[in-house]
């Protein structure tokens, strides 16, 4: 498709480069619109559910055209009133740092999307180390959260950074170690060749989450971890530090912020969604899928399983929010180092041994 | 190298787990807290002067807002020391009442407390539900007195009237709720008060087993509590915890069953006391009383049920004579003058009464010189021994769980400033 309109644009007489710059920044408007809509009604979900869990109804007044419309209207009422806030700069804060942080935690939450692949051929920019990509980037994130701690100049705000940045590095771990799993499974680290890897006669049976499901539940869990969520939110902590490095922030500083949390989440759930639950590959046999054209639209392989799949692990983040209380800042420490990286590193070692053995139907094609 | 200093953090008093109005200056060693140092006297409210110059009664709805989670018990304890220096007999079907109430306020109170405490520790769903009971129980305060929270409904003698013989109801439909959604809420609203509140004994044993889900086996919420904030008995009792603070380090102490007062004697109740005297013992000891103050409350209501009679003293002198007698009796009309302008005056001397308020011991001191209003009174709050200990409690725990022991010894300003 994209062809046809680069095509165009030189039929134009457009500069060749020319063309090609219009052409990514039409390919990236079409992964970032998307992304920051479900970014804004994750929020609206994520309202929404923890209220049902907890018999309440969440937001239901702010709809469009007049009308409630059970509360659709409300993400965009918050943006477009954060955006009208005024963002004060504490007295004694680094004015630079304080504001080039949200930034920094902002630009690789949605940097890492550029190979993250929605099909098979749907992908931003196919390189060969996608997944060490995405690691580099996202590892990037914790100096934003580190920098705005730090250019607070308040005691709370450089609690909840030092946390968050011994936190993010051991849970870093943890998810790496995880992730050399999958790729021990599927021999490449592309993440199209991870899903492509997965597929197979036998449907879901197929996919990395039933050899790898000691890592499949440490990866979803450090990714938690990661994003700084309940049960692992120590970093903003509530009751204990208040917001945590984003206590002085305010308007669209703090609301930035927030976007990179969600579109983390966002990426996590996908990232799981593509390694361990075979991304955009249907859950069913193809054997049994009718070869009629809208059987096998619905229910055979495509981008509509990769958001179903994402969507149910963004339902687990928001699960865990309502069920569990915190832990405490040493204790999940403890469970990096003392229980999640020995775990995966075992985990490796029979999965090296499944991989010699050509355990089907994993890994005996290899 | 320059020296290392400890890092002195202030916490509150507007801080989301300050339960109030609390300040604390932490000195901590990165996480690790040295000294915790309460500040208190930011709700400071001078009730116990303010009593000096009013009538008794006038100083009863000030006892609501004392401890603002358990209103009831704080005017127990004053119409009790009231009682006491007047040697007034209060009608039994009162003291029913009083002690249903009082076990109703110890629910309230301890709903209150699971849901912050919860809070506090990161589980934020336990908090709405409790507040969903608490609302029902809210009603029945509301049924009985016209207020849900500072109800005002003790008197010296007994109380201010009888339960009623209609639970109100929800009315009409609304943009938001339509009429079979009303008549779902008014279901069990049908019958008096006492029906409702059987109705809610009948269904709140199982809310509590939905918050234990929740809470009491979860790992993260063990991990949290378990060894926190360790209070040996001994220190305990020097401290002067009272309450649930008290028997969860081991020591069955409770009013209601060492010294009863009202109709606790009549009554069967156990009392629950923990083993080590951390955080967790006195969660579960809390979560316990839950139970014990649902079978209080059913006992109460049986009798209740079959018991009608009079529910404040008749002794015109000090309780306002009926209505109906001041339009026909000279004698009454004149009661009611002297009560309604210059009050009931105390007989000179001194007396102390005190009840097993949900927090722990909850005593007023009265001293009074023969006039109409005391000469000094008196509160004694539990939370102000608690909060004093609140040092010995977190030294050398982490700033989290700081704010887990707070929870634990359930704080109410109100109280504590007085």
């Amino acid at each position: 498709m994209f062809e046809i309109v680069e095509n165009f644009l030189l039929g134009l007489g457009l500069w060749p480069w020319l063309a090609t710059l219009v052409v990514t920044l039409l390919q990236i408007m079409l992964v970032m619109v998307p992304l920051l809509l479900s970014v804004a009604y994750l929020t609206y979900a994520e309202r929404k559910v923890i209220g049902f869990m907890q018999i309440r109804i969440g937001p239901n007044r702010v709809g469009f055209f007049g009308k409630p419309l059970w509360g659709l209207g409300q993400p965009i009422a918050d943006a477009v009133k954060l955006m009208f806030k005024e963002i004060i700069i504490p007295g004694g804060a680094d004015k630079f740092l304080f504001l080039i942080a949200p930034v920094l935690s902002m630009a690789p939450a949605l940097a890492a999307w550029a190979v993250v692949p929605f099909g098979s051929e749907m992908v931003l920019a196919d390189i060969d180390a996608s997944l060490l990509y995405v690691l580099a980037i996202t590892s990037i994130g914790v100096y934003g959260v580190i920098i705005a701690g730090w250019a607070s100049n308040s005691k709370y705000a450089f609690l909840g950074a030092m946390r968050s940045a011994a936190q993010i590095v051991s849970y870093e771990i943890a998810m790496g170690f995880a992730l050399v799993g999958v790729l021990m499974a599927a021999g490449s680290i592309n993440i199209g060749d991870i899903v492509r890897g997965q597929g197979g006669a036998y449907g879901l049976l197929n996919w990395y989450f039933i050899p790898l499901f000691p890592l499949f539940i440490i990866y979803f869990i450090s990714g938690v971890a990661e994003t700084n969520r309940a049960p692992f939110d120590v970093a903003e902590g509530e009751s204990e530090i208040v917001a945590g490095f984003h206590v002085e922030y305010s308007g669209m500083t703090f609301a930035v912020f927030f976007l990179a949390e969600y579109a983390n989440m966002i990426l996590i759930s996908m990232l799981a969604a593509l390694m361990f639950l075979g991304g955009w590959l249907s859950p069913l046999p193809a054997s049994w899928i009718p070869e009629l054209a809208l059987f096998d639209l619905a229910l055979g392989d495509g981008i509509h399983w990769l958001l179903a799949k994402t969507a149910l692990f963004l339902f687990f983040f928001l699960w865990f929010r309502a069920t569990f209380p915190r832990y405490r800042y040493d204790q999940i420490m403890r469970l990096g180092w003392k229980v999640f990286i020995p775990i995966t590193i075992v985990w490796l070692l029979v999965v090296g041994l499944f991989i010699m053995g050509g355990l089907a139907p994993w890994f005996d094609a290899a | 190298m320059s020296e290392i200093r400890n890092y002195t953090l202030n916490f509150g008093p507007q801080h989301p787990a300050a339960h109030g109005v609390l300040r604390l200056v932490l000195e901590m060693d990165g996480e690790i807290i040295e000294r915790a140092d309460p500040h208190i006297g930011l709700l400071h409210r001078a009730t116990e002067k303010l009593a000096e110059s009013k009538h008794y009664i006038q100083s009863l709805p000030y006892m609501d807002r004392l401890d603002y989670v358990s209103m009831m018990c704080n005017e127990h304890a004053y119409v009790m020391t009231i009682e006491k220096m007047l040697g007034l007999q209060v009608p039994v079907r009162a003291q029913y009442i009083r002690v249903m109430f009082d076990e109703i306020t110890r629910v309230l109170n301890h709903l209150m407390w699971l849901g912050a405490h919860a809070l506090d520790v990161g589980a934020m769903t336990v908090f709405l539900y409790a507040f969903r009971e608490r609302e029902d129980l809210m009603d029945c305060y509301e049924a009985v007195s016209g207020a849900r929270l500072h109800a005002a409904y003790y008197r010296p003698g007994g109380v201010y009237r009888d339960l009623p013989a209609q639970m109100p109801k929800f009315k009409g439909a609304s943009k938001w709720h339509d009429e079979s959604e009303i008549a779902a809420l008014n279901e069990n609203r049908q019958g008096s008060l006492l029906d409702f509140i059987e109705d809610f004994t009948n269904r709140f044993p199982g809310y509590i087993d939905e918050y234990e889900t929740l809470l009491t086996d979860n790992r993260i919420w063990k991990q949290r509590l378990v060894n926190i904030g360790i209070m040996s008995p001994e220190r305990a009792l020097q401290m002067g915890l009272t309450g649930p603070m008290l028997r969860g380090s081991g020591i069955a102490w409770d009013l209601r069953k060492k010294q009863p007062y009202a109709v606790y004697d009549q009554l069967d109740f156990d009392i629950p006391i923990g083993t080590n005297g951390d955080s967790y013992d006195r969660y579960l000891v809390r979560i316990e009383e839950l139970r014990q103050s649902n079978r209080l409350i059913r006992q109460c209501v049986d009798w209740l049920r079959q018991n009608p009679g009079p529910v404040i003293a008749a002794d015109h002198k000090v309780t306002p004579p009926p209505r109906t007698e001041m339009k026909e009796g000279m004698e009454s009309l004149i009661h009611h003058f002297k009560l309604a302008s210059e009050g009931f005056s105390l007989p000179a001397g001194e007396a102390y009464a005190a009840v097993e308020h949900p927090k722990g011991e909850f005593g007023i001191y009265m001293v009074s010189d023969g006039a109409n209003k005391p000469y000094r009174m008196k509160i004694r709050a539990p939370g102000f021994a608690h909060l004093a200990s609140l040092n010995e409690m977190v030294r050398g725990h982490m700033l989290a769980d700081v704010v887990a022991v707070i929870g634990t010894q359930d704080i109410v300003f109100g109280e504590i400033d007085r």
